[in-house]
């Protein structure tokens, strides 16, 4: 499953993430985060998972997290790469 | 138990996520009207993960779909069906006919998941004139439909006149209503108060709906939520009034008489119901005889 556009997700709002994703050639993530320190490696996994479980190997993928929950931060991403395929 | 109803907009996480300690007795997702075109994906996606993921302990979960002249309420029910929401509310229920296509459609959803039928129940709003008219065929089309929830603000739009806070333009539909639904057994939901600012006016509007026979009312602000449950539960003396009502109820029984009276007054089978239906509330507030 490609990554075909350009497409973004989420807002800057508390407690929400705003994702963006791009076609590139291989993986590349960006987290910016209020609590980077204590759960950026758990964000990353929690990502990572999401473009695995949807097939995506190759992106560059921005977040900006705002104190979002996990479950929102997957929604989230699964909505910027449904929309960054062409799906939505 | 629903007295309260919360609406939370589907595409905001911070309401989202606290909407089990808002004390509304049940939270409606609302993937409709609070959601535009453009979110309506990010929307049902976030909605159906707080689903799977959020314990919202004894608060019902409700999905607010879109309605079916829209291409999305086929995949609202395909994401929010798999995390069993306690109700599916049907927007711009018109007819008999849109609650069997929408049942169709569920049922169809319920069998590909192992699901047994009727798991997920089905509450029609109505906010049309067509749908006021047709209210009792549309409360009793399925046993899927579980209540008739009133929706004023597009009504009164179809009704061609203005809403407003004395809300003597929805005195029929309100009534018409609470007749059709009592009528096919099931339960009815009064629309919500939307001035969120007016005190007065939220406790007048819940007192009026309770009165006319409304099982419990929504709101779109946490505000209300207190005013709102604390007018459709029993009073201390109401609950007193049960217990002594079914006590004499017994004591005829026990001494052989077909008729009893209590203070003063006859005791008669309305009254009885009315009765139950008071302590089996009083029991699930963990309300306790007062005297």
């Amino acid at each position: 499953m490609k990554i075909v556009r350009s497409a973004s997700a989420g807002t800057m709002e508390s407690s929400d993430a705003y994702i963006e994703i791009e076609p590139a050639t291989g993986l590349e993530i960006q987290l910016e985060s209020v609590v980077q320190q204590q759960f950026g490696q758990e964000i990353r996994s929690a990502v990572e998972e999401m473009l695995r479980e949807n097939g995506v190997e190759d992106a560059s993928v921005r977040i900006i997290d705002r104190g979002a929950l996990e479950c929102v931060i997957r929604a989230r991403v699964e909505t910027a790469i449904l929309r960054g395929k062409g799906e939505n | 138990m629903r007295r309260s109803m919360l609406f939370l907009p589907g595409n905001n996480p911070n309401l989202l996520i606290n909407g089990n300690c808002l004390g509304a007795d049940a939270v409606i997702f609302d993937l409709e009207d609070a959601v535009s075109p453009a979110e309506k994906d990010a929307a049902r996606i976030l909605v159906r993960n707080t689903m799977r993921y959020m314990d919202f302990g004894g608060c019902e979960r409700i999905v607010r779909i879109n309605s079916t002249d829209t291409p999305y309420w086929k995949l609202d029910i395909d994401a929010i069906l798999p995390q069993k929401p306690n109700l599916i509310l049907l927007p711009k229920t018109s007819s008999a006919q849109d609650v069997l296509e929408v049942d169709a459609y569920i049922t169809k959803v319920e069998e590909s998941l192992g699901m047994e039928r009727n798991t997920v129940g089905l509450m029609p709003l109505i906010e049309t004139a067509m749908g006021v008219e047709n209210s009792y065929l549309i409360a009793s089309a399925t046993k899927r439909v579980q209540a008739l929830f009133l929706g004023a603000e597009d009504l009164t739009a179809d009704l061609q006149c203005k809403r407003t806070k004395e809300s003597r333009e929805i005195e029929y539909a309100r009534t018409r209503l609470i007749v059709a639904a009592r009528a096919a057994g099931v339960e009815v939901y009064d629309t919500p108060f939307t001035d969120v600012n007016d005190d007065e006016g939220i406790l007048a509007d819940a007192t009026l709906a309770k009165a006319l026979g409304f099982t419990g009312k929504a709101s779109i602000s946490p505000r209300h939520v207190e005013v709102i449950n604390s007018v459709f539960s029993p009073t201390q003396k109401e609950v007193d009034y049960a217990y002594e009502v079914m006590e004499a109820i017994a004591l005829a029984k026990e001494q052989g008489k077909g008729a009893i009276a209590l203070h003063g007054k006859m005791i008669d089978a309305p009254i009885v119901t009315r009765a139950q239906q008071t302590l089996a509330m009083a029991q699930a507030l963990g309300m306790e005889r007062g005297n």
